[in-house]
């Protein structure tokens, strides 16, 4: 089984199946182990053995399960029934009975199965019979079951359908909404055209529960039948004006699944869709929100235009300088800070005006970063990002920073996104700082997100407090994030030129570490450093050469060759004895260390042939003969370019430009540069990948398209807030109308 | 949105899977368990995985993992949220959310997830709404149904999914009318080897139990509101009364719920000023030793209050990861217990009440291991308290007063400070 298991790579399923295999010896009835084969069929696995005699002995625990569910719900009866090894004749009898507690009962034991991931299809005719069972628990778990197995039993489940259509006509609300949520989630293609006439029809229902599920409906049936999409798109249309919060969020996420390009759609419903915004509820906020940022994106114009300006001619300095200011001002008050800011901003940039509903959007999002839901207080953030001029941003950091709290997944959400912002937007977190110090508790992955945020935040002011704060991290049990503490260390001396010699003393030092680890992670980030002054360290290079003896990954071996290879004129002495020895342990080296080793070889050669002559034929030699091509190309290549013969080309004149010439130096990075070309909290711009379903955040436009498109010729949705607003200001927050106060006005 | 779920157990079994559109294949969840098998540690598995055709989106808690398979973009804290909703609403429903507890409950827990979404997007995350439509289940409730044949199932569109207050039912009925208020403060902090503070911050919840008749209309005031600068709040608090007058104005969820969460520290109040203002209500003296070539450490901590406005510090709990070098320790608590688990390293001491005149204190010595080198790194030490009557950052509620309705109910207000993550640097 061991090397079947490597085959699949399917470590656990493997396990799983050796488990499997085991239960197989001892007794026959391991069909019903939970397990899946690892080629993913499980059906024809569970079909294999029809007659499986166990499917209600639980507890008897023959798979890696316990089968524990059940023995509480069924009290006493079921005990008796648990000893009797049947098929799933009892439940197809329990089914048949006219006791709805004996159908509710079996019911419960089928949905226990689904719920093991068992295969439960052959009980289809038994249950589908008991869709129009009058007790509603037994409904319920029927449709729970029809909408499991509906898919597989095309045929079958054709039967269930005339109950559904007459629920459709129920006066009561909630089951005419359970019947069509039921028959729009039936995965039966033949039922397209009622499904149709069903969504038309719902929408139009009295009853806004009914209309949100026909909202609910439309991308089920467009993932059914895409064919459908300019109907679909009618209800969409016909859904998105109306008027009340229960329907918004569910019919924008059927825009975005079905015509997220139809941006046209949206203009007349723009504005009530702002003002309703505060009283959905938090999942579709989320969803409007997104959608109404790539909205704004085409229909507004840049509120940043002059800076981005300005941005290009002037340096990172004077930019970051402004921010600065800015964001200082914020938290002194936030009061003054909004009419200040929006003085400066009228000054500052004259010919952008800014277009009121661009201002109203902006407005009517801000408080909902008081949210207790993360996923909405990141939408709004974004939504600022991306939208707000520069000097409103600033709010979103207060919101983002409290997040941090947070349960795990979402702090290592929320530290993605930061760390991209903080690249664009570093003064926004500088007050921030300390929230993102590291805990020897957290995970290594936040901390390593931390330590990103914590370098992007790094400017003259506080790097000596941040490398204090580093000093510690670098002493962490925690190696993974003790290696990226040096990176982070050689990002901020590449990036701060006053603090390059304090850094390098600090890795230097680390150079007789213990670990070896951070030895490697030392020599590497120092040659990236080195690269950049190297005339006054050359006995930093010596003390690197004698490292060569010592350390052995080959990353590190690698770096301090090419460092000696290139600065060989400061260490002439060396250089030579250098490669004497790995000439010598040459063909036990990684091929990054080989690749080194010639390089080293052919520059020693350029500059010293006397003494490395006969060392370079040697290593030439060796290589030549290397079992990877890549090494054996080189060695023929360098052997060309560096060893003058008849036959050499009119490059080996130029060998020691070509080896020789001056490098730039290597820019550290962060990886979080340019990430926000997607649009931020998105899955996208958490992978750093296009995702599937992705809508690309569109550049603003030139010119502004014609605002009026937005404008409601009947103003029925403005006013009806209007009057919910008077009747708020009531002296006790209008009891009658307890989320209008907080919502409207604003 | 969300396609599946996925539950796994801490030992890699799928206990229970849910689907809302097509069936995904568990083997999905081997992506999932070879970034498990690549972390070292449970809490580094990341919490977003690609794979070639969906994206797995989990979060971990009671040592279950809450796997969410994704076929296209979806804002991952809409999932990640989410997943904790539904952890939160087993755990108001069961009491706990175990495996056990799930597992036993299988029927309920499908039809819980049954309502929470529709084709993957949430529909119902309300307690109250979902407490309407599935019943919680009890002893009484459960022998109650098998006699009358009752069931579990509400019959009605609960009231709260129309109306303007989604998080109270209507004829809310009680024989005692009582709110109660717990405001719960958790102080942060980062002390570091010479005793000054790096950060601190403190991180405070009011949590409220309202047991009140019919629609009533609650306001609540502090005497110190300029605190709260950074707040989220229940859904049902009034926004726009809060900007303007800073007071709590809502009608109140039935039950417990969490009026609102705020934010202390003194970066917000003063960016510019380094010093702290957040009270620290203990300090430790520590002497953690270890000599090259010496096969003995020494280590010995003290603790002490230090602000905190006359009231008693309790259930103190001083844990510390030493480093792996150590084999043992040779410690003498002057109070309280301690214990080393020479596998994990881990130290803990129940120290229980600190007595201002009797300092508890733990001293003695380490063994390690002999000759190796010694360690780099001194351990942090981390230190869970309580202090009861008092809420650190000074926060106070000034007045409740109710609208709306005409009884009297019965009012009260408890102040808690407790340590959050309080880790001294040795």
């Amino acid at each position: 089984m061991t090397p079947m298991q490597k085959l699949l790579q399917l470590p656990v399923n493997a396990m799983n199946m050796v488990k499997t295999a085991q239960d197989q010896m001892g007794q026959q009835d391991e069909a019903k182990s939970p397990v899946m084969t690892p080629d993913g069929g499980n059906h024809n696995w569970y079909n294999g053995e029809p007659n499986d005699p166990r499917h209600i002995r639980f507890g008897s625990g023959g798979g890696d399960q316990e089968e524990r569910a059940h023995l509480e719900e069924g009290g006493g009866s079921l005990s008796s029934l648990v000893t009797q090894p049947l098929r799933h004749d009892d439940l197809k009898e329990m089914l048949d009975s006219n006791k709805d507690s004996l159908k509710l009962e079996a019911m419960k034991r089928i949905v226990a199965m689904i719920a093991r991931g068992k295969n439960a299809s052959d009980l289809f005719p038994a249950v589908v019979k008991n869709v129009a069972c009058k007790n509603i628990e037994v409904k319920k778990l029927v449709y729970v079951y029809l909408v499991r197995y509906a898919e597989e039993q095309q045929d079958l489940a054709l039967l269930s359908i005339s109950t559904f259509q007459r629920g459709l006509k129920d006066p009561n609300q909630l089951i005419r909404a359970s019947a069509l949520r039921v028959l729009s989630s039936i995965r039966v293609t033949i039922i397209v055209p009622i499904m149709m006439l069903a969504i038309k029809e719902a929408a139009s229902d009295m009853s806004p529960y009914v209309r949100k599920t026909a909202a609910h409906a439309i991308p089920k049936l467009y993932s059914l039948d895409p064919e459908q999409k300019d109907c679909l798109i009618e209800v969409i249309e016909k859904l998105l004006a109306d008027k009340t919060t229960l329907v918004a969020g569910s019919v924008v996420m059927a825009f975005e699944e079905v015509c997220p390009e139809r941006i046209d759609l949206i203009h007349k419903n723009y504005r009530k869709l702002c003002n309703l915004l505060i009283d959905v509820e938090e999942w579709g906020q989320v969803v409007i929100i997104n959608m109404l940022t790539r909205y704004a994106r085409t229909q507004f114009l840049n509120p940043n235009m002059n800076e981005s300006l300005l941005e290009e001619g002037g340096g990172e300095n004077a930019f970051y300088g402004t921010d600065n200011d800015d964001d200082t001002e914020d938290e002194e008050d936030e009061e003054k800070e909004k009419k200040k800011t929006e003085a400066t901003a009228i000054v500052k940039r004259k010919p952008y005006v800014m277009d009121p509903d661009h201002r109203l959007l902006l407005r009517n999002t801000k408080p909902l970063l008081q949210s207790r839901n993360a996923a909405v207080v990141m939408a709004v953030a974004q939504l600022y990002f991306h939208l707000a001029p520069k000097a409103e941003v600033g709010v979103i950091a207060k919101a983002l920073v409290r997040l941090m709290r947070s349960h795990s997944e979402v702090q290592y959400v929320v530290l993605q996104n930061v760390a991209t912002m903080s690249i664009k937007r570093r003064g926004m977190f500088e007050p921030y700082l300390k929230s993102f110090y590291i805990r020897s508790t957290d995970p290594t992955q936040i901390k390593v997100l931390k330590l990103e945020v914590l370098t992007n935040l790094a400017n003259e002011t506080n790097i000596s407090t941040i490398l204090r704060e580093f000093q510690t991290y670098i002493k962490s049990n925690d190696k993974d994030f003790v290696a990226a503490t040096i990176q982070a260390i050689g990002r901020c001396a590449t990036n701060i030129g006053e603090v390059r010699d304090t850094c390098l003393n600090g890795l230097v030092q680390l150079l007789s570490n213990r670990d070896e680890l951070v030895v490697a992670e030392s020599v590497v980030v120092i040659k990236k450093l080195l690269q950049m002054q190297p005339e006054q360290h050359s006995d930093i290079i010596k003390h690197m050469a004698k490292l060569t003896d010592n350390i052995q990954v080959p990353m590190a071996r690698a770096s301090i060759l090419w460092l000696i290879g290139e600065y060989c004129e400061h260490v002439p002495k060396i250089a030579p004895d250098v490669l004497r020895k790995m000439a010598k342990t040459f063909t036990n080296e990684e091929d990054i260390v080989k690749l080194q080793i010639i390089n080293l070889a052919a520059k020693l050669y350029l500059t010293n042939s006397k003494q490395t002559k006969l060392l370079t034929q040697y290593v030439l030699n060796l290589a030549k003969y290397d079992q990877n091509y890549d090494i054996r190309d080189r060695a023929r290549f360098i052997r060309q370019l560096i060893v003058p013969t008849d036959k050499s080309g009119a490059l080996s004149k130029y060998a020691k430009k070509l080896f020789l010439a001056l490098k730039p130096a290597p820019i550290l990075e962060s990886p979080f540069k340019d990430r926000d070309h997607f649009q931020l909290g998105s899955l996208s711009h958490l992978l750093n990948a296009k995702a599937g379903g992705y809508q690309v955040l569109p550049d603003w436009p030139e010119a502004a398209p014609d605002p009026s498109v937005r404008n409601v010729e009947v103003k029925e949705s403005v006013r009806a807030v209007e009057t919910v607003t008077a009747r708020d200001r009531g002296p006790l927050g209008a009891p009658q109308n307890p989320r209008g106060a907080r919502g409207a006005l604003l | 949105m969300i396609h599946s779920l996925f539950l796994v157990n801490s030992s890699g079994d799928i206990f229970l899977e849910k689907h809302w559109k097509s069936v995904v294949s568990r083997s999905v969840c081997d992506y999932f368990f070879e970034a498990q098998e690549r972390a070292s540690e449970p809490e580094n598995v990341p919490p977003v995985i690609p794979t070639p055709h969906h994206y797995l989106i989990s979060v971990l808690r009671h040592s279950i993992y809450f796997v969410a398979v994704i076929q296209s973009e979806v804002p991952p804290l809409f999932v990640i949220e989410f997943l904790h909703r539904v952890v939160d609403t087993f755990q108001d429903y069961f009491g706990v959310c175990t495996e056990a507890a799930i597992k036993d409950n299988v029927v309920v827990v499908y039809e819980l997830l049954e309502e929470m979404l529709d084709n993957g997007f949430p529909l119902a995350t309300e307690s109250n709404i979902l407490k309407e439509l599935i019943k919680p289940p009890t002893i009484l409730r459960t022998v109650v149904n098998t006699i009358t044949g009752s069931t579990n199932v509400g019959e009605q569109l609960p009231t709260g999914q129309l109306s303007v207050v989604p998080w109270r039912r209507t004829g809310v009925k009680y024989t005692n009318n009582e709110a109660y208020f717990d405001v719960v403060e958790e102080i942060d902090a980062i002390i570091d080897k010479s005793g000054s503070t790096i950060t601190a911050e403190i991180q405070g919840v009011i949590d409220a139990c309202v047991k009140l008749t019919g629609m009533p209309d609650l306001t609540l005031s502090f005497m110190n509101p300029r605190l709260l600068d950074d707040v989220s709040f229940h859904p049902c608090v009034r926004f726009k009364r809060w900007e303007a007058e800073r007071i709590l104005s809502f009608i109140p969820p039935d039950g417990n719920f969490r009026l609102l969460s705020y934010h202390v520290s003194s970066q917000n109040l003063h960016p510019l000023r380094s010093t702290s203002l957040v009270a620290i209500p203990v300090y430790v003296k520590h002497n953690i030793t270890f000599r090259e070539g010496s096969s003995q450490g020494r280590f010995e901590l003290t603790l002490g209050p230090k602000q905190t406005m006359g009231k008693g510090v309790e259930a103190v709990l001083v844990s510390s990861q030493l480093p792996r070098g150590v084999l043992n320790t040779n410690l003498n608590p002057t109070q309280g217990t301690y214990t080393f688990d020479p596998v994990t390293k881990l130290l803990s001491w129940d120290v229980g009440k600190i007595n201002p005149q009797k300092l508890p204190s733990l001293k003695g010595s380490m063994s390690l291991q002999a000759g190796a080198s010694k360690p780099d790194e001194n351990p942090t030490i981390n230190i869970q308290f309580k202090i009861q009557q008092s809420a650190l950052s000074g926060l106070k509620v000034n007045r409740l007063d109710m609208y709306g309705e005409k009884y009297k109910p019965f009012k009260g207000i408890k102040y808690m400070t407790k340590a959050g993550k309080f880790q001294v640097r040795t």
